[in-house]
């Protein structure tokens, strides 16, 4: 530490200083002068990279200290992710390079399954073990038997390893578990998702509708920007959420929704702007289909219909319908990103894109915008070959509109007595902890207990490390190079992520984890490129960078090939749909025999002296991967229960105290919580942030330290439609005493 | 010239930003931290207001710690910044019993620190680390004496407040509300 010290003095003294960003400066006395500021950026000791500590994906500049210690961590200004600022997280990564708790060496399990005996090995002894475990998984039951269930930027390489394999079985619970209902539903209605980092045009909307998303203690980072710069524009913000979230607290409106009612809030809010004919006619008769059907669909659902579902004031609802009519086609109502509430989910957001296409916002300016991506060149590989079985084969029916393969499906599928088509058998995890993002952990286990094999690739000793037969420890992000961040936004741009550092302890990078273990299957072909950064290198080239540039600039960002950012008045649209009009009535859901335009159905209710359990996310945390990062932990090292007064008065509970919480099905928390008794929750819910209440030892920082509510998660609502696992649909009650024998987690 | 910073009290999001990044930028050791965030609710529910601000040493102008310093380790200087010279500290805790703000922690090398505004880096034409990072730019900066800087400018646009004016003490951040 006394060499990052020293670093600070010597830059107080000018010799170390660093680069200089924004504009904001001239408004500073006592500058140095350019070519003073000039000749210390020589000096300067930088390296590009994107962030891992969420899916935003920022891009910025890791400094070291004069003896190439890593420093800290800071935006680049040519960045449209992040615009030069990162958030808590992405400035706290460092604290994931340092924590001493990390994954040091490949481990091989000795004794039984989740016992956590493990000898350390070398790589090529954990590989070899890998290999040799699949090879023999394909004999016996076929290569569609090995999934994958991956989060982030290795993805890529292991998708590209289980194509080669013959496995079309790899996922993301961020499908599943968070914003597939949402992908589905835009598609269905505009062909096209919102994409990640959505397209939603915050920096000019007017008016932007919030329902259940809380942007701000969720750190999506350009969205907070400029939902920011929205407010300083004077933009109406409306939230709807049971809690009181800091993005109430900036609203104009507030509607605080009794919870699992938000699709009777939406179908009032589409009678409103359709029976009051304030909806964008010329847009609806121009792109849209299927208004007839909705009109007379939407009928009955009155504010004071919806008011005795959702107890929200029919006077609120007609003026906030008035108000998102007023700013269209400006207006956004947000899908949201984690949507998997209620298991009809994907007719939420249906309702969602409906009014958003009402409002005619989609691809105009302040609602929603094209997006850009950059074509970037790929390396020639051999082809993959056609799986025998495909990933819909394995429950066939299930799920008809689900896009890719469904975690939950394919958990489900290592369990025998659910009878899959074909069996799963073989898991490689990668950067998702599945104990945490995967409700309803007793079967999770219980499919774990039948696997062959169960590999974990993580940077830390997560949960589901424990349950592997091998751990394979990737270095940080901080620490390698990866394939470039190629994301959509406004623009098309390219960034670069590279090492900071030499890995830490005996960890190695995900591409190379991967190549060398398409090496010991015969698979090399797949992975021409030795060394990663070659391949970077020959892609930069085609794209008229190289990899040299990227390495002094992180960030190129390139012209849109069109002026296509919005639609125009009057332009003739084609929409990527099957009728290429935007459908506000699903053909192809009534096809499928589902509802063709979304209904309000009732949801059970918690029973006496129980509360629903609402999660969330706070700004300084990453779901459960950062609550051991040192920096982030100081911040926050606990969640805690939020109970409203009236509540917490009847069980006579107090702020500070610590409580264990039991859900319907008797599970109760393996560790207590701590109260917060506030105003800001419902008497009918209690609120939670997601990802504390850690199980394992070696992540010695966040042990034990508040509660899972993936723990209390074990009713789980799924989504007919796509597979989604419905969350919100679990009671809790208030336990006082300490519970006398172990749980089992 | 007169350093100042004015606080978006309708923009901050509370998310501890600030906190990590003067955390990294100044080797603040783990656990300690010369920025904070700080939320007040009113109301019963579901008439609720709430205010998130950003906290920091205030760099008073009538600063209490410098008067209290038996050794003269807490000074102002240029701008009127407040510092705590490490070397002259002896770490006897005066200073931080006279602020009103609660601003300053003792550090485990035996001195007092707080805030510096990040003298070292805006000595280079740069912006604290706090303002530089903040994700809702709610964060502004600048010198007082001239009209023209992003502080001077806000603080004409939008009103504000500053804490426990009542101290006396004359404190350079403000709170736009």
């Amino acid at each position: 530490m006394t060499s990052r010290r020293d670093f600070i003095k010597i830059s107080a003294l000018g010799a170390g200083a660093l680069v200089v960003g924004t504009g904001k400066i001239n408004a500073l006395k006592g500058l140095s002068s350019p070519e003073e500021v000039k000749k210390l950026v020589v000096d300067l000791k930088r390296t590009p990279t994107y962030c891992e500590v969420c899916f935003w994906k920022c891009a910025g500049w890791v400094y070291k200290t004069s003896e190439g210690k890593i420093w800290k961590i800071i935006g680049n200004d040519e960045d449209q992710h992040s615009n030069g600022r990162f958030c808590p997280r992405g400035t706290g990564g460092v604290g994931m390079y340092y924590d001493e708790d990390r994954l040091k060496t490949p481990l091989i399990r000795v004794e039984e399954r989740g016992k956590q005996v493990f000898r350390e090995a070398t790589w090529d002894e954990a590989l070899e073990v890998v290999a040799s475990k699949m090879k023999e998984i394909s004999s016996k039951y076929g290569p569609e038997s090995m999934a994958l269930l991956t989060h982030g930027s290795g993805s890529s390489y292991y998708t590209t390893l289980m194509k080669a394999f013959g496995s079309p079985n790899s996922t993301e619970p961020s499908y599943a578990q968070c914003k597939g209902p949402r992908d589905e539903a835009f598609f269905a209605t505009f062909g096209e998702e919102v994409s990640s980092p959505e397209v939603t045009d915050i920096r000019d909307t007017k008016c932007m509708v919030l329902i259940g998303s809380h942007i701000g203690e969720n750190m999506h980072n350009g969205q907070v920007q400029e939902m920011s710069d929205a407010i300083d524009k004077g933009a109406t913000i409306i939230t709807v959420d049971p809690r009181f979230s800091t993005a109430a607290g900036k609203s104009k409106f507030w509607l605080p929704i009794k919870p699992s009612t938000d699709i009777a809030l939406l179908l009032a809010w589409i009678h409103e702007v359709i029976y009051n004919d304030i909806y964008d006619k010329k847009y609806v008769d121009m792109y849209c289909s299927g208004f007839d059907q909705l009109k007379s669909h939407v009928k009955d659902f009155t504010p004071e219909w919806a008011y005795g579902i959702t107890t929200i004031n029919p006077e609120l609802i007609r003026t906030t319908a008035k108000e998102m009519a007023d700013a269209s086609p400006a207006v956004i109502i947000h899908p949201g990103r984690h949507v998997t509430w209620y298991g009809d989910d994907t007719q939420r957001v249906r309702a969602i894109a409906i009014l958003n296409a009402l409002l005619g916002s989609w691809w105009q300016r302040g609602g929603f915008y094209r997006p850009a991506k950059f074509d970037l060149a790929s390396a020639t590989i051999p082809e993959f070959k056609e799986p025998a079985k495909d990933w819909q084969d394995i429950f066939p029916g299930k799920y008809p509109i689900a896009s890719m393969p469904v975690s939950n499906a394919l958990i489900d599928a290592s369990i025998p007595e659910n009878k899959s088509a074909y069996p799963i058998k073989g898991w490689l995890v990668n950067a998702t902890n599945l104990m945490s993002s995967i409700p309803d952990r007793a079967n999770t286990i219980k499919a774990i207990q039948n696997l062959d094999l169960l590999v974990s690739i993580d940077t830390m000793p997560m949960e589901i490390t424990g349950w592997a037969d091998v751990v394979l420890p990737e270095c940080t992000y901080l620490e390698r190079y990866d394939y470039l961040r190629v994301s959509p936004h406004r623009k098309p741009a390219l960034a670069l992520r590279m090492p900071a550092a030499e890995p830490m302890y005996n960890t190695k990078p995900g591409y190379w984890i991967a190549r060398e273990l398409s090496k010991k299957l015969g698979l090399a072909d797949y992975f021409p490129y030795e060394k990663i950064e070659d391949l970077l290198d020959w892609q930069l080239k085609k794209a008229g960078s190289s990899l040299e540039e990227m390495q002094r600039i992180g960030v190129k960002t390139f012209d849109r090939d069109y002026d296509d950012l919005y639609i125009t008045e009057g332009m003739q649209v084609q929409f990527p749909t099957d009728s290429g009009k935007i459908e506000l009535y699903s053909k192809y859901f009534e096809s499928l025999g589902f509802d063709p335009l979304p209904k309000y159905v009732p949801h059970p209710e918690p029973p006496y002296g129980f509360y629903r359990l609402i999660y969330g996310r706070a700004p300084m945390h990453t779901f459960g991967r950062t609550s051991n990062n040192p920096n982030l932990h100081a911040i926050m090292s606990e969640n805690s229960v939020w109970i409203n007064p009236k509540v917490a008065k009847e069980w006579g509970l107090k702020t500070d105290q610590y409580i264990w919480l039991k859900n319907q099905d008797n599970v109760t928390s393996t560790f207590p919580i701590k109260i917060r008794v506030t105003e800001r929750i419902r008497w009918d819910s209690v609120y939670m942030v997601h990802g504390f209440g850690h199980t394992q030892k070696q992540m010695t920082r966040c042990y034990g330290k508040g509660v899972s509510d993936t723990q209390l998660i074990t009713n789980v609502l799924v989504d007919p439609l796509m597979g989604g696992t419905g969350m919100r649909s679990n009671f809790v009650t208030f336990v006082t005493e300490k519970p006398g024998e172990e749980v089992a987690s | 010239m007169r350093y100042a910073m004015a606080v978006d009290t309708r923009k901050c999001v509370g998310c501890s930003d600030c906190v990590v990044a003067c955390q990294t930028e100044n080797d603040v050791p783990i656990g300690y931290s010369r920025d904070w965030v700080v939320e007040i609710m009113d109301g019963t529910y579901p008439q609720l207001e709430e205010e998130i601000r950003s906290e920091r040493c205030n760099h008073c102008v009538n600063a209490p710690c410098v008067r209290c310093c038996p050794t003269g380790a807490s000074h102002i200087v240029e701008g009127g910044i407040v510092l705590v010279e490490h070397s002259k500290c002896i770490g006897c805790g005066a200073c931080m019993a006279s602020c009103p703000y609660d601003a300053r922690y003792p550090h485990p090398n035996g001195y007092v620190d707080k805030c510096t505004f990040c003298e070292h880096r805006i000595k280079n034409g740069m912006l604290p680390a706090c303002v530089e990072v903040c994700p809702t730019k709610c964060l502004y900066f600048g010198d007082l004496d001239d009209p023209n800087s992003d502080v001077s400018v806000v603080l004409k646009k939008r009103k504000s407040k500053t804490l426990i004016p009542e101290a006396g003490t004359n404190p350079q951040l403000y709170f736009l509300i």
